[in-house]
């Protein structure tokens, strides 16, 4: 069937087709303006406390709240603290894990293993926290006291491994890894899984056993995406409200001792928010921000970290 | 059916070397083929760019109505480009930028009041490797009427029927009009998105290497189809199989590269475009000639 | 590592020879093999030891939680939940409605919104600067920590509106939100481009393209990834605290007035001494896991029959 009369095509785009485009567009514009609302609603609201205090809001470790005095540091270091626990526990079995899966497993072993990990992940936080207080706290506490009996009279680590408390930086720092554990091994997963079969097949044919292969060819070539990992794994751990709340102890205060209860940012403005008043509310929020550029910071350097290793891995 | 090559190879290298002219734009000569058939496409000077780089140079060419067009030449020679830009599907890739005019039925495709999608109704397009939807061959055929606006469902099971009788699958699938497409084998899913073009009723059907990731039967089986739907719609193929384009085709468009002294990089030029049975016979170029004659591509 | 010998020696023309012996090839006992195994079994061991909270978390729970659900079953679910929190017995009525609620009315909002997000993204802005910016904001916001989501919602909505489940929801959604975006626009680019070209080739709109072909072809890793998503909601606590407030009776207006969830109940009485309202927290806490484990069960099944359709 010839044509012999041109036919039109001009018409615009449909109103559907744009309204659709716009909505899109929307949704992502959303994204932008959530995260600038939070950095400014953040400030406004925590202003009054910053006037208050001051830069010592940061540097001061006293949080007193019926002379109105709040100054940060306690809770800052029980994060870090806590965190850092967490990261030197999880890494190792993080690694292990991965490292297990990808070079060890056999076939059909991978995907079992791999859902039976993510189940960490499934449990709710509040759960790990009720088990974590009502559970753990009693017999880990007798545990940490043993490891405070053999280290007592060693000089650094005796002053680490101190009298124990149910409820510690350790403990947190315990559930807090189980929690991050599903992340940092699903990462380095992916990340040894690119390593090219040649790399191995080359070190293997060499003679090298398992091992030094993964010493030789996996782990050099995994180590950007592996530290991206931890980092991710990191900020979780800092940001982590209800797990911690539970299980760390609710002290302010600053100590080397691991096994001494603690305070985290996230824990005391749940603790602490139902019966706030106005300037000590200001002055949680504070400690949200605080908590906020924390985490901003982490997850930003672990974002380029992973970024650059995925361009390596492109090339 | 034996081609015109089988007697080219009779000819002596001294016959086919001597004095040529190389014509700076493809002129069509005198052609047995009549002449009557309308210019469906007209392109003046098409050339097409990818960012800065120069793909396709200055190509002149008409394409008649109801006709098999073919473009052949090497690869990389820009073929598929210039098909590309009978659809606007080029439209799609970034930095992809069109210079020239490409007049369809006397409209400038690239007007600045047309709209690809609409252009694409008129001019639809199956592609190397069959690509149905994830979807059942009814709605795979449907799609595009349903998308025209066609809502009612005899309206719908008409012309699905109609189409896949048009690409000679009507037979074959008529018992399991709603299992998936993808059930289907690589012949049967390149006729189906044959149908699935056809059943939006285009003008033209542009085909870019249809066959190339088919068997030899099925490729026959589409053969034929293309002779059988000529007399309904224009259909401009690229191929890389010249026998392909020499059994199929009433026109034939020879393409080739040139290196650009200025950036070492090869640009697509168009050499030739004649009646097939010249270009494969006695071609004005060597080039035509040394390609179809085996000796080089 | 001698692998061949060569032998040479003397022959009988008084011509050197070399004779090959053939290698020793049995496995060699040396310290390299075994730090091999050693650190193999290492590796092996780090599973066991990562499993065990997990397996002890779900014991425990199933073992102190199952009296308090499955005794009368189901008033653990329907029951109010007492006043005095000394009073031993069920129940959890009241959270379950708000956590069934809240978390539904999250997933409505965060669901269309994440989806129509990662279609501009992949479909729409490619690799515009503004799709750039937008994509680098959406993986920081995954970061955000919950409490600072929480504390966001109440400064610019509960401050202004009151309690109210919507507050709550709205949390939850934009904790939702960036995951969503993440793991729809990862299904988006599994869908091949040729499904693409043969639509637009058939005339078809960009928007219409999506929704007809690229959505329903990524549909069921689309899903998955959304259920997980809510799993996740389902369990969060913390932006609860300050956005629902709490009480203890059942509150079906999620639009106004304070409510209360699973999780927010098994954090305060997480923090009781009072053995009535730890029964009732192990309770919960089964009920929330139950919750949880269904929907990554749902999701893994539907994320496996995508594998197979491909």
């Amino acid at each position: 069937m010839a044509i012999t009369t041109a036919p039109k095509m001009n018409r615009r785009p449909t109103p559907a087709d744009s309204t659709f485009r716009y909505m899109c567009l929307g949704a992502g514009v959303l994204v932008l303006i959530v995260l600038g609302l939070i950095t400014y609603t953040m400030t406004t609201k925590s202003w009054d406390a910053f006037s208050h205090m001051g830069l010592s809001f940061f540097t001061d470790k006293r949080w007193d709240i019926a002379n109105q005095h709040y100054g940060a540091l306690s809770y800052i270091f029980g994060t870090l603290y806590s965190a850092t626990i967490a990261i030197l526990l999880a890494i190792p079995l993080s690694l292990g894990i991965a490292l297990f899966t990808t070079q060890v497993a056999p076939l059909w072993l991978k995907r079992p293993i791999t859902y039976l990990i993510d189940l960490l992940a499934v449990v709710p936080s509040v759960v790990w926290g009720l088990w974590g207080a009502l559970v753990l706290a009693a017999p880990i506490r007798t545990f940490f006291n043993h490891i405070h009996d053999i280290f007592k009279r060693v000089p650094v680590l005796g002053t680490i491994f101190g009298a124990a408390q149910g409820k510690s930086f350790s403990t947190a720092g315990i559930i807090l890894a189980v929690m991050i554990i599903p992340i940092i091994t699903s990462l380095s997963r992916e990340v040894m899984e690119t390593v090219p079969p040649t790399d191995r097949e080359g070190a293997l044919a060499l003679g090298a056993t398992r091992w030094e292969m993964i010493k030789g060819t996996v782990l050099p070539h995994s180590r950007t995406g592996i530290i991206g990992a931890v980092m991710l794994g990191l900020g979780r751990a800092m940001g982590e409200t209800i797990a911690a709340a539970l299980v760390i102890g609710g002290a302010a205060q600053i100590s080397s001792n691991a096994f001494a209860s603690g305070d985290s940012l996230p824990a005391v403005i749940a603790n602490q928010w139902s019966e706030a008043d106005t300037l000590q509310k200001s002055a949680l929020i504070g400690l949200a921000m605080t908590l906020f550029a924390m985490t901003l910071i982490v997850n930003l350097v672990a974002n380029s970290v992973v970024n650059r290793s995925e361009r390596r891995r492109a090339i | 059916m034996t081609t015109e090559c089988d007697q080219k190879a009779s000819m002596s290298d001294q016959e086919s070397i001597t004095n040529f002219t190389v014509p700076a734009v493809a002129e069509e000569t005198v052609a047995p083929l009549s002449d009557r058939g309308e210019t469906v496409f007209a392109l003046e000077d098409v050339s097409v760019f990818y960012s800065a780089f120069k793909a396709v140079r200055e190509v002149n060419i008409g394409v008649r109505a109801n006709e098999i067009t073919a473009f052949i030449g090497p690869s990389g020679c820009g073929k598929s480009t210039v098909l590309r830009c009978l659809n606007r599907m080029n439209d799609l890739i970034p930095g992809a930028r069109v210079e020239g005019k490409v007049y369809f039925y006397g409209t400038d495709l690239y007007g600045s009041d047309v709209s690809a999608t609409e252009v694409r109704r008129h001019i639809g397009m199956v592609f190397q490797k069959p690509n149905p939807f994830p979807k059942s061959i009814y709605d795979n055929v449907a799609f595009g009427p349903r998308v025209n606006g066609v809502k009612k469902k005899d309206e719908l099971d008409h012309l699905v029927e109609k189409s896949l009788k048009g690409a000679a699958l009507w037979d074959e699938v008529k018992d399991r009009l709603k299992t998936s497409a993808l059930g289907m084998s690589g012949g049967q899913q390149q006729r189906l998105c044959i149908a699935r073009a056809i059943a939006v009723e285009p003008s033209v059907i542009l085909m870019d290497e249809p066959c190339s990731a088919l068997d030899p039967i099925a490729t026959a089986r589409i053969e034929d189809l293309m002779r059988e739907i000529k007399s309904r719609f224009t259909i401009v193929i690229v191929t890389h199989n010249m026998q392909q384009a020499a059994r199929v085709s009433d026109r034939t468009a020879f393409f080739t590269t040139e290196i650009n002294p200025a950036s070492d990089r090869r640009t697509g030029v168009l050499v030739e475009y004649a009646p097939t049975k010249q270009i494969f016979s006695h071609p004005s170029d060597i080039r035509t000639e040394q390609y179809v004659t085996g000796r080089f591509g | 590592m001698a692998v061949t010998t060569r032998i040479s020696g003397i022959g009988g023309g008084g011509q050197p020879t070399t004779r090959t012996v053939a290698p020793d090839l049995r496995a060699q006992k040396s310290w390299r093999r075994t730090k091999s195994g050693i650190m193999q079994w290492l590796m092996g061991a780090s599973i066991v030891v990562a499993l065990l909270p997990v397996i002890f978390v779900v014991i425990t729970v199933i073992g102190k939680g199952a009296s308090s659900v499955f005794t009368g079953f189901p008033k653990f679910l329907t029951a109010a939940i007492p006043n005095q929190e000394r009073k031993i017995g069920p129940g959890m009525g009241p959270a379950v409605v708000g956590t069934l609620l809240i978390t539904a009315l999250a997933t409505a909002i965060a669901v269309p919104l994440g989806i129509l997000g990662a279609v501009y993204l992949h479909e729409y802005g490619g690799r515009s600067p503004f799709a750039k910016v937008v994509r680098f904001l959406s993986n920081v916001m995954t970061g955000v920590p919950s409490i600072v989501m929480g504390l966001f919602i109440y400064v610019i909505f509960t401050l202004n509106f009151g309690y109210s489940g919507l507050g709550g929801a709205l949390a939850l959604a934009f904790l939702m939100l960036p995951i969503i975006i993440r793991s729809v626009e990862v299904m988006l680019k599994l869908v091949p481009t040729s499904l693409r070209e043969a639509s637009y080739a058939l005339g078809t709109s960009k928007s219409r393209t999506v929704l007809t072909v690229v959505l329903p072809s990524a549909l069921p890793g689309v899903i998955s990834g959304c259920l997980l998503a809510v799993a996740r909601a389902a369990g969060e606590t913390a932006p609860l605290l300050f956005t629902i407030f709490t009480v203890n009776q059942t509150n079906r207006n999620v639009f106004s007035g304070a409510n209360t969830t699973l999780s927010r109940q098994i954090f305060s009485n997480a923090l009781s001494s009072l053995s009535g309202a730890q029964g009732r927290a192990w309770g919960a806490a089964l009920t929330l896991l139950a919750i949880a484990f269904l929907f990554t069960i749902i999701a893994r099944i539907a994320s496996a029959r995508f594998s197979a359709k491909r």
